[in-house]
């Protein structure tokens, strides 16, 4: 029997979670002083740190001036040490390009920028560790450095992953699942107005089989929507403790 | 949500990776049992009142087999007694990993809800969870952790208010990890104390398998094989190329010699020769082996001596025997420099193949002695030695047994009973045991299986009217062999206005009634043909609808999936349309019934008009396919009168053909490339078709040669040179040589495959001289035309898709299956007619019978009697007595016997009877009576009371 069973006749994944349910997440916020905004996210493995500038003027070529909204500049990479392999990962590769164009798309969906006519956000998202879900990671950090810069979004972005094994959906995917052949899906969601801002699929999926993945997907988006909000609130109430003395 | 959880990181380290995973640890793990009422399982498996009568647990328990158990003593697990087992996952995962076929095994009886088969994920229990500590081996971690988990099961139910004396009872034969679990508390015993202990079912204990401390006590031979190099260095020798890897495939007819086919680049493949019992090295016919190459100089030629190890039961003079025999064997060979192949030994097992074998019990002398050689029927699998106490009630039956091991000191495999099938030589036994021997699934539906069949009474719907073609109207008929009742195919052709005909192909809607991937559509992708026996059916679909709902009888109203064709007078297809339809055949004929209507002028209705009209158009088809080179091969087939009462075959006929035969394949040939063609137009990627590759130039060469000994020359550049020159291949004064010609080139083809179209460039149909085949007009019998058909079904808009469908992989792996099953089917088949042809023979005597020779070989000829379709061989070695004087010219091919010469195609007279000196292999003998050479032919008695005689005569 070749490869690892990913989903066992009991209902449990490789990892002993259930086909919906999430990895653990933990997040701070505010981790770097001399940012605008900042915070550090695990789920499960998978660890990113999310670092926010602005808004600012727009810096270099004027020519990229928006003048009814804000510019937003969104850079990624991955720490050398992020995966079993260790890789020199040079910067701008298609893969981080690709990945930096995705978090500026997703993000210009979320963030208020015609507040900010002529002015530029820059978001700086790095993988410390990589156990699939970069991407989703990378969102769920990139929307708590955004709030703790103070900058308006329509709503939380949250993003997940969700796999195809047999007939289940399984949720939020760590790299072995990821890697086990299936069809991944990666959505970014703003859960309140149920509005997607980002989807993606690379391999085939059969049609039938599309509606009960993105659903899948969005559920977890909205079940990391309530754990971002929780740490939020949390992060809220240590500061207003630090600022009332 | 997220439960938040402890979790333990896990850390493997293979080679310079370091791996880092999550392991979460759970608390809503439950444990099963009807008694606990802590833990929320609302369906628990486990019974409270878990009784198996046994003298070393008189109280109710569970029981816990650790992994080993689990692999050797599969048997005695799947057996009715046993129920309440809890598997844990450590074990399920190990299982897994160490064997696939008994990892499905176990998890069937997990399934089975009468069993009570618990699966405890216990490595995602927060109590029972446990990391591997320092210097600690995974074995032994896994060891530790069946144990940790056993620990918690007994507290856990003791904790219970009304567990009475329920108790988890730990199986393991490791003798340490016994001890360990003793010490802690826990109830453990060797699994063969366990089940010797059952008090209902003392049979149990013949099942047990033999463990491998066990084996080494019971072995004294003076053989020793060479031991087997460990997995890692084989790995490493094939890398380097010392080793090769390959299939091990046993000589049916000599033990001492087996080839390995190792696997090459791309299709190409050598054969390896082993030739001894120590370098064959307890390798088992179909295992996976790794062979290293002798030195040139010793490489042998294939032997042509027939070696079959029949020596006694006694040990001693066994192996003695068996030396000398080995000795003999090796010395014999000729050194003819020429026929040298690559020789090697096998030095390693990759994979071991081993299934259950039928076969027969060979009894000790000694009377006392519980140990016994069992023989099994495919001679190609060696014999076994098994334990068992019932040897007096086993003798004269077929049996079933599993190999457990063959150590390395032992000369033959050890293994261990696991039911008898019956008497042999009893037409259902034998009849079950070419079943199992050619893995075609036979036992009756299952309860999920039928759960999906329609309710009755089942009628057609308005629903189904308004999506259907209503073609009840036309005159529809079926044309069948006699006694069909699977009824797949009907036909009607009308003239139409224009003066055009049109035609129609219906075929029952099997695909209705047959939902993708429930448990009936997956039943019937596996068995994946109906396969016909003598006497006998095994159905692909459940009778309800391959004999009533889908069968497109005569007056009933059956949802069909039609294809018809607008055709001119000159049978050139102006227009094709496919649609889902209903029917209402008019009448159902056989063969026989639609050619006399054809043929009496004075009937002029509706049917006969119509039957009429398609003859026409077929033999227009047909000669059109001819022309473009479709090959007519012929082989003798010959079906059996059964006795009605007895059921067994009272007379034999060879088929014979109609022009309404022809007439029905005509069409559904069309049918076929048609449909072959809009799914392959629709789906280039996933359409099921079917191909027949054009042979290697070299099978033609017995052909060729045959043809030129009689003056006559075959062209084998096309198919259609080849059909033609068969055409032309007449002698004058010998009617049947065309015939034989054919038989010969048919044994010349290739198989036909089915095959997913985006997996293969090669759609080529040989034999049929067209250039794309699928098949579509069988789905009652053949799961390819369900699969066709849903094709079709999307292909215009009548049904959905669903994925499987458009996964070309998927598709593939599908058809592989398929193909094996058909090639298992064919084999039966054959087998079958054998053992009619047997029982046939059994009580008639020796009969003389002409007949002509077929392939002319070293020391036999090979004679086809075409009157009962049969073929057998005249040996002229005798091991008794002197062999007469032979010398074999393979130019001819020629094989002169004292002073007559015999070529292919001569006419001879032989006998036959049928030979039961060895009751597991009965065999048709025939002995040559004419021409006479003195010394060699057989006189028949002439003289042969009347009463005797066979009605054979028609
Ligand atoms: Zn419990």
């Amino acid at each position: 029997m070749a490869g690892v069973e990913l989903l066992s006749d009991q209902g449990y994944r490789l990892d002993g979670r259930k086909a919906s349910e999430l990895r653990k997440v933990q997040a701070r916020m505010g981790v770097f002083a001399q940012a605008d905004g900042s915070a550090y996210i695990e789920q499960g493995n998978t660890k990113a740190l999310a670092v926010v500038y602005g808004p600012h003027e727009v810096r270099g070529s004027r020519s990229r001036t928006m003048h009814d909204r804000a510019v937003i500049n969104c850079q990624y990479s991955m720490a050398t040490f992020s995966t079993a392999e260790r890789k020199r990962r040079p910067h701008g590769d298609r893969k981080s390009s690709e990945m930096s164009l995705h978090l500026k798309q997703t993000f210009e969906a979320a963030v208020l920028t015609q507040l900010y006519p002529r002015s530029q956000i820059d978001i700086y998202v790095k993988i410390l560790q990589s156990d699939g879900g970069n991407y989703s990671a990378c969102v769920n950090a990139a929307t708590l450095a955004l709030v703790d810069a103070g900058i308006p979004m329509r709503d939380y972005v949250c993003a997940c992953t969700a796999g195809f094994v047999e007939d289940t959906p399984l949720a939020d995917l760590c790299h072995a699942e990821e890697s086990g052949g299936g069809t991944t899906l990666a959505l970014a969601l703003l859960p309140r107005s149920r509005h997607i801002a980002l989807v993606q699929m690379d391999a085939r999926l059969h049609q039938d089989h599309l509606d009960m993945l993105m659903e899948a997907a969005a559920e977890a988006c909205r079940g990391l929507s309530k754990v971002l909000d929780g740490v939020v609130r949390q992060h809220l109430q240590e500061v207003s403790v630090l600022t009332r003395d | 949500m997220l439960k938040s959880k402890t979790f333990v990181k896990k850390t493997r380290s293979g080679g310079v990776m370091k791996i880092v995973r999550e392991h979460y640890l759970r608390d809503d793990i439950w444990c099963g049992s009807e008694v606990c009422v802590e833990c929320k399982d609302e369906t628990p498996v486990l019974q409270k009142d878990a009784c198996i009568e046994s003298n070393l647990c008189t109280f109710p328990h569970y029981l816990i087999p650790d992994t080993n158990v689990v692999i050797q003593q599969i048997d005695i697990l799947e057996d009715p007694l046993i129920r309440n087992v809890i598997i844990l996952q450590t074990v399920l995962q190990e299982v897994r990993h160490r064997s696939a076929p008994i990892y499905k095994r176990i998890k069937d009886a997990i399934h089975d809800k009468e069993k009570h088969f618990y699966t405890f994920t216990n490595e995602h229990h927060r109590e029972t969870f446990i990391e591997r500590e320092q210097g600690e081996s995974a074995n032994d971690r896994n060891d530790r952790a069946i144990r940790v988990a056993a620990k918690w099961y007994s507290e856990h139910l003791s904790k219970a208010p009304d567990a009475g004396d329920l108790k988890v009872v730990l199986l393991t034969n490791d003798r340490d990890n016994k001890e360990k679990a003793e010490k802690s508390g826990l109830i453990v015993y060797k699994c063969e104390e366990y089940v010797k202990s059952l008090i209902a079912n003392p049979e149990l204990v013949d099942r047990l398998a033999l463990t491998s401390d066990e084996q080494n006590e019971i072995t004294g031979s003076r053989v020793v094989f060479p031991e087997h190099l460990p997995l890692s260095k084989i790995q490493a020798g094939i890398k380097s190329g010392t080793f090769l890897q390959g299939t091990f495939h046993a000589n049916r007819d000599n033990y001492l010699e087996a080839k390995v086919y190792v696997h090459g680049e791309g299709d190409e493949s050598t054969e390896v020769l082993v030739q001894g019992l120590l370098n064959l090295n307890r390798a088992v016919h179909q295992d996976v082996v790794a062979v290293e190459l002798l030195p040139r100089e010793n490489w042998v030629a294939p032997s042509s001596v027939v070696l079959i190890d029949d020596a006694q039961n006694d040990e001693d003079a066994e192996e003695e025997e068996a030396e000398k025999k080995v000795r003999k064997a090796l010395d014999s060979k000729p050194a003819q420099g020429s026929t040298l192949k690559p020789t090697g030994r096998v030095v390693g097992i990759i994979k071991r193949n081993w299934r259950p074998f039928c076969g027969m019990l060979l009894q000790s002398h000694i009377k006392e002695s519980t140990r016994h050689l069992f023989t099994p029927a495919d001679r190609r699998i060696p014999r076994i030695r098994i334990e068992t106490r019932q040897a007096s009630t086993l003798e004269g039956q077929r049996i079933m047994v599993a190999i457990d091991g063959w150590p390395k000191n032992s000369r033959y495999p050890n293994g261990h009973f696991v039911k008898s099938l019956g008497s042999a030589g009893d037409k259902e036994t034998e009849t079950e045991v070419l079943l199992l021997e050619h893995d075609v699934p036979h036992l009756p539906f299952s309860q999920a299986v039928l759960s999906f069949l329609p309710k009755m009474p089942w009628s057609i719907t308005e629903e189904d009217l308004k999506v259907r073609a209503d073609l009840r109207h036309l005159t529809v008929c079926s044309v069948d062999p006699p006694g069909c009742t699977d009824i797949d195919d009907a036909l009607h052709c009308r003239e139409l206005e224009n003066g055009n005909l049109e035609v129609g192909v219906h075929i029952a809607d099997v695909s209705h009634f047959i939902r993708p991937g429930n448990a009936l559509d997956q039943e019937a992708a596996s068995r994946g043909t109906t396969v016909y026996l003598c006497g006998k059916r095994i159905d692909m679909v459940p009778e309800l609808l391959s004999s009533n709902l889908c069968s497109l009888r005569s007056n009933v109203e059956r949802l069909a999936f039609s294809c018809i064709w607008e055709m001119n007078q000159n049978a050139e297809i102006i227009s094709t349309r496919f649609t889902k339809s209903v029917i209402n055949s008019k009448a159902s004929l056989t063969y026989a019934e639609a050619q006399m209507r054809i043929d009496d002028t004075s009937m002029n209705d509706d049917i006969t008009k119509s039957l009429r009209g398609l003859n026409k158009l077929a033999k227009i088809l047909k000669g059109r396919r001819i022309e473009k080179g479709a090959l007519t091969l012929s082989s003798p087939e010959v079906r059996f009168h059964i006795d009605s009462e007895t059921h067994d075959p009272i007379d034999l006929q060879t088929k014979e053909l109609m022009e309404t035969n022809s007439m029905v394949e005509e069409f559904m040939l069309l049918a076929n490339i048609s449909v072959a063609q809009k799914i392959y137009e629709e789906f280039s990627e996933c359409a099921l078709l079917r191909k027949h590759p054009a042979p290697p130039p070299s099978n033609y060469d017995i052909l060729i040669k045959a043809a030129s000994s009689k003056g006559l020359v075959i062209y084998i550049d096309s198919a259609k040179a080849l059909a033609d020159s068969l055409n032309d291949a007449q002698v004058e004064g010998f009617p049947y040589f065309n015939t034989l010609l054919r038989i010969l080139a048919t044994r010349c083809m290739m198989q036909a495959v089915y095959f997913c179209s985006g997996m293969d460039s090669d759609f080529q149909h040989y034999g049929l001289a067209s250039p794309i085949y699928t098949h579509f007009t069988s789905p009652i019998r053949r799961y390819s035309d369900i699969i066709v058909h849903r094709l079709l079904a999307v292909a215009i808009n009548a049904d959905s898709t669903y994925p499987d469908l458009m996964d070309k992989h998927k598709q593939a792996a599908l058809c592989n299956n398929l193909n094996y099953r058909h090639k298992m089917a064919q084999y039966a088949q054959r087998a079958s007619v054998a053992l009619h042809t047997q029982l046939f023979f059994k009580n008639r005597g020796i009969l003389n019978e002409e007949g002509f020779i077929l392939f002319v070989r070293k020391n036999a000829i090979i004679v086809l009697i075409p009157k009962f379709g049969l073929e057998g061989t005249v040996f002229f070695e005798n091991k008794d007595k002197p062999s007469p004087r032979l010398s074999f010219d393979e130019e001819g091919p020629t094989l002169t016997v004292e002073d007559h010469p015999f070529h292919m195609f001569d006419k001879v007279k032989v006998t036959i009877s049928l030979d039961s000196s060895n009751i597991q292999h009965q065999k048709i003998r025939m002995a040559l009576s004419e021409p006479v050479i003195p010394g060699v032919s057989v006189s028949m008695p002439e003289t042969e009371p009347e009463a005797k005689k066979p009605k054979l005569d028609r």
